[in-house]
């Protein structure tokens, strides 16, 4: 053996409007963990799908244990002994957990497929993740996260020699990194090979090996972890020595509007077997936190208020007037808006382009007869894009072919652009990167001091905690707890979360 | 620099080009146009008369297609208006029937809005099958698809019913400013639907609800509103397309008139570039689309080629101009633009 396993050189690849990869290099030895960084929208994912045989490079090499190789699709790389977890999980939700895990490899029986096995070896395979359940079930009717945990658990299983995770991470919370770590050293002990693509920081100097960081598609170098700093990395990152870091602290909220009126006001809303009765209060200029572990009912109060599930019992009062949301578009008429998690399935629609889906919200709320000009979409996409610093070769790119942190963006700026009163947010910050991560916080925190209710979910309790002057703490689909301004903390919250009672996917 | 991609409506445009050169070349005064009984004559205009009714059909099929679904039963409900529009036309009562057909005058308001309003209805069937009983659309329309022609025969009792009505005969064989009736009954059906998609937000919603429709309920769509209209509005233009062959052979054979136009719809949306799986549409390209598959007919039928024939051509140009448009065939002409960038130095 000796030499490495992987070796790009010089590879290019363009798309209309843009060149995602302009001479890029890229190295990978034999049993490390080798974390590629960049800004969003700096080409990871082009590069990983270059090497995956996703896209065909338009010029440069790709050497794979000594050998030039050309894959020409997925399967072709996993033949090769490349398998892959892609950023936008890209399993099938209409077929069982267990169907997923067994793809291309279903056991076979006397007759047809060995139903019985498949399910048992599924089973075994999530267990390694300690991840209990129910197998024969639908993938589409579990979390972002249970699917990014079975989409893993799959690319595991092959036991490649060249494992590749595009953004595994981003919307799983500490506890299923832990286990994700554990099992990706036990292949880094075997030998294998590991690229890890994050922007999470404490990840990539927790368990990477050495890093290769990419921006606007181009080569920056490659680093030792250990030689690295933090801030070191940042700068390399944004291509500046980012003073602005220092005070990334800094940003703090616990605004006092003084304005003492509701906003909202919800009392005993419930639905069955989905979330237990829960009290909620948001007024003008709190940003409301809602921290729990996954499961706990995050994501189900965001659809329960925005009515896009509807609440079978219990009261929703919006500036002291009794109201019944039963769809979005009663939501979005009365100003609230919900920027969701599930990016791929409730937020961007593709064929439509960058400026169709900033201004789709805003055009339901003014109604079938106020139809936006184009003019005006795009001078609205135009603010957008620079507001939030989305990267597209112009308004009119089809969404579909955006990095995904900067499609992300665009669902944000939808909501945003509906000027709401109530702004729900749900992983708002899932999969972009650390620079934009900061723009967006302090972006609410400012819209919460012009007098925006703003309610804020996140796996990060970072980042609940940085932003909220209120806090709602979930366990099983009830709200078991509220922590007030100076009494929120990332250690308070983490003790909270997890106190007695367990927790059910 | 910008990479450039070719339109895809470069390639329809260029096959009708193609067969048009072709009858430039070897067909006698194709292209000759004269006037004669005060309208315009020739190959041509011939052309745009006979594609009318599918070009009416086509282009509501588009914005169907556009929501990601398709409309199999117009050419049933295309039998049903027909079928209803002669009933009119006879006073409900076919019992003096004659070969020859007979002369009544039944008031033309009647014999035009009777069988649309028919179509509507059937269109609106459509539409809550898919957006509120949610069936897939190919299911939804095949109940009327198939229910729909025994329907037709049904009305019509079995029997091929023919008459003679001036007013009515305008309708499919009239002209107007030198130019056949039906083709700017079609062009009107274009011009409505364009506004109705373009001067509201209808047009955003129908491809919001073709590329996802679960985020577009999201944003606040009423996705089912959007489905509805769009069956709704292919139930109106396969009706109206009925109004108008019905006129043109001066009676309604409700076994067969219409059968397999859904297809012809179907491959000229396709071929005018509008993707099956919904979420984009291109109107001018169905146009594009209808025209090819007639011109084609044309040019067979002028050459003297076996009408058999007619069939086979039209599969192999359809499967050409497919293949063209292919996602794959554009990935690789792209490339090859890609690479060229790159080799020019203009890539970094
Ligand atoms: N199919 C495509 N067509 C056109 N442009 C594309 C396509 N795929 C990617 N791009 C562009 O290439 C650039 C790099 O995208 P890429 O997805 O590789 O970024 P990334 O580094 O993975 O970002 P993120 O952290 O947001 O996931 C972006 O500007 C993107 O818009
Ligand atoms: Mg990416």
């Amino acid at each position: 053996m000796g030499g490495k396993l992987l070796e790009v050189h010089n590879v290019y690849k363009v798309f209309p409007g843009v060149t995602a990869l302009a001479d890029v290099d890229f190295a990978l030895e034999r049993g490390e963990i080798h974390g590629l960084m960049g800004e969003n929208g700096a080409g990871k994912s082009t590069l990983i799908k270059v090497i995956t045989g996703v896209y065909q490079k338009d010029a440069g090499t790709i050497v794979l244990d000594g050998q030039e190789i050309h894959p020409t699709s997925p399967l072709h790389a996993e033949a090769l002994g490349i398998s892959t977890v892609y950023q936008e999980v890209n399993l099938l939700t209409n077929l069982s957990v267990a169907e997923n895990l067994a793809i291309g490899r279903q056991p076979t029986g006397t007759v047809g497929i060995d139903w019985k096995t498949m399910n048992r070896r599924a089973a075994g395979i999530l267990e390694k993740f300690d991840i209990d359940i129910d197998v024969t079930e639908l993938l589409g009717n579990y979390s972002i996260a249970i699917q990014q945990m079975v989409a893993i658990a799959r690319a595991l299983e092959l036991d490649s020699k060249l494992l590749i995770l595009d953004e595994p991470t981003s919307s799983l919370n500490a506890d299923e990194v832990e286990k994700l770590f554990k099992q990706m050293r036990r292949l880094k002990e075997q030998g294998h090979a590991i690229i890890f693509v994050t922007h999470f920081l404490d990840q990539v100097f927790e368990i990477t090996d050495r890093i290769t960081v990419l921006r606007n598609g181009k080569y920056v170098g490659e680093y030792a972890t250990p030689s690295m700093t933090k801030l070191d990395l940042v700068s390399k990152l944004m291509g500046k020595s980012l003073d602005d870091l220092k005070n990334f602290d800094s940003i703090s909220n616990h605004v006092e509007t003084g304005d003492d009126a509701n906003l909202i006001d919800v009392k005993g809303m419930e639905k069955t077997n989905y979330m237990n009765p829960f009290d909620l209060k948001v007024r003008k200029g709190d940003i409301v936190g809602l921290a729990g572990l996954l499961g706990s009912g995050r994501t189900e109060i965001t659809n329960l208020l925005f009515g896009t599930q509807k609440p079978e019992g219990g009261e929703l009062h919006i500036k002291g007037k009794r109201v019944n949301l039963n769809s979005p578009r009663k939501a979005i008429a009365h100003h609230l808006a919900l920027s969701p998690e599930d990016r791929k399935q409730e937020g961007i629609i593709s064929g439509l382009s960058v400026r169709e889906n900033i201004v789709l919200a805003l055009q339901v709320k003014k109604g079938w007869l106020h139809n936006i000009s184009i003019r005006k979409q795009t001078e609205l996409a135009e603010k957008y894009i620079g507001m939030l610093s989305i990267k597209t070769s112009g308004v009119n790119q089809p969404i579909e072919t955006l990095s995904g942190g900067n499609q992300q963006k665009v669902i944000l700026a939808r909501w945003l652009a509906t000027n709401p009163e109530l702004l729900i947010v749900d992983e708002p910050t899932r999969g972009i990167d650390v620079g934009a991560k900061m723009e967006i916080q302090r972006l609410l925190v400012e819209l919460s001091k012009q007098g925006m209710g703003i309610v804020f979910v996140s796996s990060e309790i970072e980042e609940v905690v940085r932003c909220s002057n209120r806090v709602y703490i979930l366990q099983n689909r009830n709200i078991v707890g509220e922590l007030l301004g100076e009494e929120i903390s990332e250690q308070e919250i983490m003790v909270r979360i997890a106190a007695k009672g367990d927790r059910k996917v | 620099m910008k990479g450039r991609q070719i339109p895809r409506i470069a390639w329809p445009l260029f096959a009708l080009g193609l067969i048009l050169l072709f009858n430039l070349m070897f067909t006698d005064s194709f292209f000759a146009i004269t006037i004669k009984d005060g309208h315009l004559f020739g190959s041509l205009i011939d052309i745009l008369r006979r594609s009318a009714p599918t070009l009416i059909m086509a282009v509501a099929m588009t914005y169907v297609i556009a929501t990601g679904g398709i409309d199999i039963s117009v050419g049933s409900v295309l039998a049903i208006s027909g079928s209803i529009a002669s009933l009119v036309v006879w006073g409900g009562n076919t019992q003096y029937l004659t070969s020859a057909g007979s002369q009544y005058y039944a008031p033309m308001l009647s014999i035009i809005l009777i069988p649309l309003v028919a179509s509507i209805l059937l269109g609106a069937f459509n539409g809550v099958m898919v957006s509120f009983i949610g069936l897939q659309p190919f299911i939804a329309t095949l109940i009327l698809m198939t229910a729909g022609r025994g329907l037709a025969q049904l009305l019509t009792g079995g029997k091929v019913l023919n008459f003679r009505h001036a007013g009515f005969e305008f309708v499919g064989r009239g002209y107007l400013f030198g130019l056949p009736f039906p083709f700017l009954l079609a062009l009107g059906v274009i011009v409505l639907g364009t506004a109705i998609t373009r001067l509201t937000p209808m047009g955003l919603y129908i491809q919001a609800v073709g590329g996802n429709r679960s985020a577009s309920n999201f944003s606040g769509v009423n996705t089912r509103l959007v489905l509805l209209f769009v069956y709704i509005f292919s139930g109106f233009a396969a009706g109206l397309s009925g109004l108008v062959m019905t006129s043109d052979i001066t009676g309604a054979d409700a076994g067969f008139m219409g059968l397999y136009m859904e297809l012809d719809a179907i491959l000229a949306v396709v071929i005018g570039g509008t993707p099956m799986e919904g979420g984009k549409y291109n109107v001018g390209g169905t146009v594009i689309g209808v025209l090819i598959i007639q011109t084609l007919t044309t040019t067979i039928l002028t050459k003297g080629i076996p009408t058999e024939y007619t069939l086979l051509v039209k599969a192999i140009v359809v499967v050409v101009v497919l293949i063209i448009q292919s996602n794959k065939m554009r990935e690789v002409m792209g490339k090859r633009q890609g690479k060229m960038m790159v080799k020019g130095g203009s890539a970094i």
